[in-house]
């Protein structure tokens, strides 16, 4: 190595100039050009998470109109093939495009700052990641709106969904929408867990990680591990549908259970993967509200793992009916039923951490009071159909229409919506509405109750799951309406949190840096957070380092102040290990997600795109990874 | 808020190899996931043969020789990755590049055997079930060397730059390195999956 | 909707009391078999149980909320006292769950255990599943016993039953929820389902695994009779079918073998072998159309044959151009097909 001068570092600056030298450094141009070359996580998750949430409300008004067809019998308000494309796109959508992809991303965004550090490991990653998951969604929706929408369900059963019955390009835009989604989706797990392995602030050992931190780790590590048998699944229909291979004919040797076992061995956990974040938002939020940490951090950590594991062996509680021999399906039912367990823990620990506590009602709390209400609820459905003889019943019924509901939306969409109250003022700077926020609550509260605990009837009256309509003497009809009400009402909350949004978004009352006075590193910094994250990167001592030294924060100094430039440290007891550069702006990412992009779109119609597609593909990819000099690289 | 300083980092290094970098621990993560990839394909082949009546399923059985020679040359290609590997971390430029060339060489000659691999199957992926399963192992395998061979391509043209003398570039050559030794491990199964467990039923 | 019906379905959806006599036909909450009972109690076993801890943990929450003390920003931390006591109570709620589930894991476990022991001597019964509809084979040893019918199912209360599951197309699912839990109907694969009636009714049962675009109307009835009486249908559907009694049926007949209606349907004993469709030799005696759509009626047959599109969008049964006339005479035919 050569012999430099010595560059300039931040302790040699006062805070008011290190602000704008870093700025300098790690600020996004606010340019179009800076727009899409950005690399910034807090840009690259805010983006992500609105898009996430434009594709919520999509699957939102695809379900709406398939709640109005349900309303009464007989309706015609869409036919069966639009209804068909209707159910797919809102289990696909809100799957694949919004629930997944909005948990992983409210990672992109909290965990740097979570964690103290100024970007994700792999930020070009990060911003391919976007925009692959961007452009897999547009095509779903574009494909959709040209009548060409997946119409075989999100799970895509074969045959059903094979080159045989599969009609048209429609389960070919599905299994590539998996691959977009995919890609993306596994690109911000293996940031997430480098970052959380190597870039946490020193002193942030193991048993002082975020609870939110933990769960997105976790998370990270399910998708690792789960989402490549969708890939090898979705890869195998795609082959099945365009170059005649048989893994699913049966004529042919293939098997049509295999599509099931590969699908549910990835779409179990995933339930998890918007489930452990979800719990992770909870456990992250309770403190502030109760004043103190939270009650059973190890038990808490050592339930998201559990839950990590064991969730890989259950998808066969996906198949009870499908003639498994029944011995197998038993074991099933037991590890069905364990998963129990650590979430019970979890609900037990935020009841005791509640548990005679100074608490402050507001709105993020009203949603997890909301959260374990209704998601309790889809916990006991679930240990019922975790029981083969029921499971048999209840089936492919509305029982599992309201079961799936309440753990998703209960356990899911309550949290996150906690969430966007919490963390708002952190993301754009203004605290949203209380009095709007708690409207919102109720009208959430009463309108999904309304919309699904009737479904759970509904299932045992005999009502089979994905039908377009049903005669009038089935005796349907009024528990449909009122589930068709509950919808309106439930969509409304919706409407009016966007309204909450965009007023209080307009409203001039900056928010404070820790308005909620809570404990963890992002209330640290500014509201929205410089573009450089710290301006010195903090020491941890606790688990709610905040609240440790009021009024002071400890830090270190040494880092170059002339590039982007990170504090590594070592796994286990975050030890200060190493400064590395961290990744300027850069197009290739964008054109890298475009040229992918575009290749995996043609490779629906010619298998040939793949051969074609090959080489921009390593042009860009070599444009991405070759080296410029930059001071980033010294 | 407030800060207090509390200690000064400037001391220390600014690169390093294997799990100190997080380029190895990405490079981990990715090989975990590809690594189920092969997992799962393998273990929907063993599946299909559970099923089946019999195996290969109406198909001659494949020719090994073209696998074993494959097979041979990536073990081969073992010792001069790790001595590739070592050079990196001692930074010792000129071997570095004598060594890049070598392995980008031995990646492209199992490469070419593959090319006659495919017909040694004696089978169609449109065959049957058991002939899909076949070219999946071999086509997801191929990808992998194919994969690996170009970025060991780019990495040679970048060592050979004025951008070679740099310590990230060494530790780059160092998780290349890493990541062939992946896809030497892990052709070892797929070659007993595809070649020699239908000879043993 | 006018505004009558409107009102009365408000008024039912306000009075759930009433649902469980809504519709029973096809409800898992009025058994009608021995297997059905038991999963019915097995299922009230675990709702009580899983009421009961939902209860508990909502009137956790409302107790802790009463409980709550006066906010200020002040952290503070839990006390030795409190932390074990916490710990205590968590350590039990957990142990006691693990219990609920190990009760539970049981009951299953033996419930199944029990659907599954083989019964004396079954009738068996092959039901293949096809886009949408359900062909009935009854079979027997002896190939003169052998005959086939479509979308409803005699079965002989007290007496095992156990049908054979198949499907050609896509999967399907089996289910008529007062008698049995369901099973998928899978292309390669055979399932089977073993049920005995208890008392003589007409049970609905409907596909449960999407199947397309007309997987809401793939229905099949299930008539459980007393074996005197299903002896008599078994002896009915075994012989050919009816010759046309009038001029009128003559035609229909006449058009049904020689047109197309021949091709996809079968009427022994009158010359049309057609497998795709369903078997109709014994048509006029089921009680409903097009797997359980509607009726079987005169003028529901006549609109369904004029155009099936319209009423089935999707179905495999083609439009073909009949005159009013001929139409008739084919609807007179098949009505008359006791």
């Amino acid at each position: 190595m050569t012999i430099q001068t010595e560059p300039p570092r931040d302790s040699s600056f006062d805070d008011a100039v290190l602000d704008q030298r870093l700025t300098e450094v790690w600020g996004t141009k606010p340019t179009l050009w800076g727009w899409l070359t950005t690399v910034d996580h807090k840009l690259i998750g805010r983006r992500y998470i609105v898009t996430a949430i434009f594709f919520l409300f999509l699957g939102g008004i695809a379900a709406l109109v398939m709640r109005l067809q349900l309303g009464g019998p007989n309706a015609h308000i869409v036919g069966p093939d639009t209804y068909n494309q209707l159910f797919t796109m809102h289990g696909s959508t809100m799957m694949f495009l919004f629930a997944v992809p909005v948990m992983e991303t409210i990672g992109v965004f909290l965990v740097p700052l979570m964690i103290g550090t100024r970007n994700v490991a792999f930020p070009r990653l990060n911003a391919f990641s976007y925009w692959v998951y961007l452009f897999g969604g547009l095509m779903l929706w574009t494909a959709f709106f040209l009548n060409s929408g997946p119409d075989a369900g999100w799970f895509s059963y074969v045959p059903l969904a094979g080159p045989q019955y599969g009609i048209g390009k429609r389960s070919d835009i599905w299994a590539q929408m998996i691959t977009y989604t995919e890609l993306s989706g596994l690109a911000v797990a293996v940031e997430i867990i480098v970052t959380v392995f190597k870039m946490r602030a020193p002193g942030m050992t193991l048993d002082r990680i975020p609870l939110f931190v933990w769960a997105a780790l976790v998370t990270a590590f399910m998708i690792i591990f789960a989402m490549p048998a969708v890939m090898v699944s979705s890869t195998m229909l795609i082959l099945d549908r365009l170059v005649g291979t048989h893994f699913f004919n049966w004529a042919e040797g293939g098997d049509v259970l295999l599509w099931q076992h590969l699908f549910w061995f990835f779409g179990h956990p995933e339930v998890y993967f918007i489930f452990i974040p979800a719990t992770g938002l909870i456990s992250s939020m309770i403190p502030a509200f109760t004043r103190r940490e939270i009650f059973g951090y190890p038990a808490l950590v050592l339930s998201l793992i559990a839950t990590g594991f064991l969730s890989f062996g259950l998808w066969v509680h996906h198949m009870f009916v499908t003639g498994l021999p029944r011995l197998g399906e038993s074991f099933f039912t037991a590890s069905s039923m364990a998963v129990a367990i650590p979430s019970g823990i979890q609900i037990f620990c935020w009841i005791a951490s509640m548990w005679d506590a100074k608490l402050r009602l507001r709105t993020p709390l009203l949603f997890v009071f909301g959260f374990i209400i209704n998601f309790v609820i889809g916990g006991l459905t679930g240990v019922m159909v975790a029981s083969v003889p029921i499971d048999t019943q209840v089936h492919d019924t509305y029982f599992i229409v309201a079961h799936l509901h309440y753990v998703l939306i209960g356990g899911a969409v309550f949290p996150l919506l906690g969430a966007i109250y919490y963390w708002f003022p952190k993301v754009y700077g203004r605290l949203l509405n209380e009095r709007l926020g708690q409207l919102n609550f109720w009208l959430a509260m009463v309108g999904f109750n309304l919309t699904f605990f009737p479904m759970h009837l509904l299932g045992l009256m005999g009502m089979p799951r994905r039908i377009y309509t049903y005669q009038p003497e089935m005796g349907w009809g009024p528990m449909n309406l009122l589930a068709t009400v509950g919808a309106l009402i439930f969509f409304a909350s919706f409407l009016l949190l966007l309204f909450n949004i965009v007023s209080s978004l307009r409203s001039r009352t900056p928010a404070t840096d820790n308005p909620w006075e809570a404990g963890t590193l992002e209330w640290a910094t500014g509201s929205p957070p410089p573009p450089y994250n710290f301006a010195r990167i903090p020491v941890v001592s606790g688990r709610e380092p905040l609240w440790d030294r009021p009024n002071s924060l400890p830090v270190v100094t040494g880092l170059r102040v002339d590039r982007r430039e990170l504090l590594v440290s070592t796994l286990v007891d975050a030890k200060p290990d190493m400064l590395l550069g961290s990744p300027r702006p850069t197009i290739w990412p964008f054109a890298a997600a475009m040229v992918t992009s575009v290749t995996l779109l043609a490779s629906i119609f010619t298998p040939w795109a793949v051969v074609w597609g090959a080489l921009p593909i390593a042009i860009v990819f070599t444009g991405w990874f070759w080296p410029t000099g930059v001071k980033e690289e010294e | 808020m407030r800060t207090e300083m509390v200690g000064d980092v400037a001391g220390l290094d600014t690169s390093g190899y294997g799990p100190r970098t997080l380029t190895w621990w990405g490079t981990l993560a990715f090989m975990s996931l590809e690594g189920m990839g092969f997992a799962l394909a393998a273990g929907a082949y063993l599946y299909l043969m559970s099923h089946a009546q019999r195996w290969p399923l109406n198909a001659p059985l494949p020719n090994y020789w073209p696998g074993t020679v494959v097979a041979i040359l990536l073990v081969a290609s073992a010792p001069l990755n790790h001595l590739l590997s070592n050079w990196a971390r001692a930074k010792d430029l000129k071997k570095v590049r004598i060594g890049l060339v070598l392995m980008s060489l031995l990646g492209i000659a199992p490469l070419i055997v593959r090319c006659f691999e495919f017909p040694a199957l004696h089978v169609g992926w449109d065959t049957n079930a058991y002939g899909s399963a076949l070219w999946f192992l071999l086509g997801l395998h191929t990808t992998h060397i194919l994969t690996d061979v170009v970025d060991t391509l780019v990495l040679t043209g970048a060592m050979f730059s004025k951008h070679g003398a740099n310590p990230h570039r060494f530790a780059d050559v160092t998780d290349n390195a890493f990541y062939w030794d992946f896809v030497i491990l892990t052709w070892l199964p797929i070659y007993g999956l595809i070649y020699w467990v239908p000879r043993l039923t | 909707m006018n505004a009558r019906r409107f009102a009365q379905q408000i008024a039912l959806a306000a009075a759930p009391a009433l649902l469980a006599g809504c519709v029973d036909s096809q409800s898992v909450l009025n058994p009608q078999s021995g297997e059905a009972h038991d999963l019915a109690r097995l299922f009230w076993i675990f709702t009580t149980v899983c009421s009961l801890v939902w209860v508990l943990v909502v009137a956790a929450l409302l107790t802790l909320l009463l409980r709550r003390r006066r906010p200020d920003s002040t952290p503070e931390t839990d006390n030795l006292e409190q932390q074990s006591r916490k710990t205590a109570v968590v350590a039990g709620l957990v142990a006691l769950t693990a219990v609920i589930l190990v009760l539970f894991t049981l009951g299953s476990f033996y419930t199944t255990r029990g659907l599954i022991a083989p019964g004396p001597h079954p009738l068996l019964i092959k039901v293949t599943g096809a886009q949408w509809w359900w062909q009935v084979e009854y079979e027997d040893s002896d190939p003169t016993q052998v005959f086939s019918t479509a979308n409803e199912i005699h079965i002989p209360v007290g007496r095992p039953v156990t049908f054979d599951l198949e499907a050609t197309d896509v999967i399907h699912s089996f289910w008529a929820p007062n008698l049995m839990g369901k099973q998928d109907l899978i292309p390669g694969h055979r399932n089977s389902l073993t049920l005995t009636a208890d008392k003589p009714g007409e049970y609905r049962g409907q596909c449960a695994e999407f199947c397309g675009l007309q997987h809401s109307h793939m229905a099949f009835l299930v008539v459980a009779q007393t074996p005197a009486e299903f002896w008599a249908w078994r002896q009915a559907q075994l012989k050919p079918a009816a010759p046309p009694a009038s001029g009128q049926q003559a035609l229909g007949q006449h058009l049904f073998v020689e047109g197309s209606c021949a091709t996809c349907h079968t009427i022994s004993g009158a010359g049309a072998g057609g497998k795709t469709g369903p078997d109709l030799t014994h048509f006029g005696s089921r009680s409903t159309i097009a797997a359980g759509l509607m009726a079987n009626t005169p003028s529901n047959l006549a609109a369904w044959i004029k155009d099936p599109q319209e009423l089935k969008p999707g179905v495999n049964m083609p439009q073909v151009p009949l005159s009013d006339h001929d139409r008739g005479a084919i609807v007179a035919y098949l009505e008359a097909l006791k």
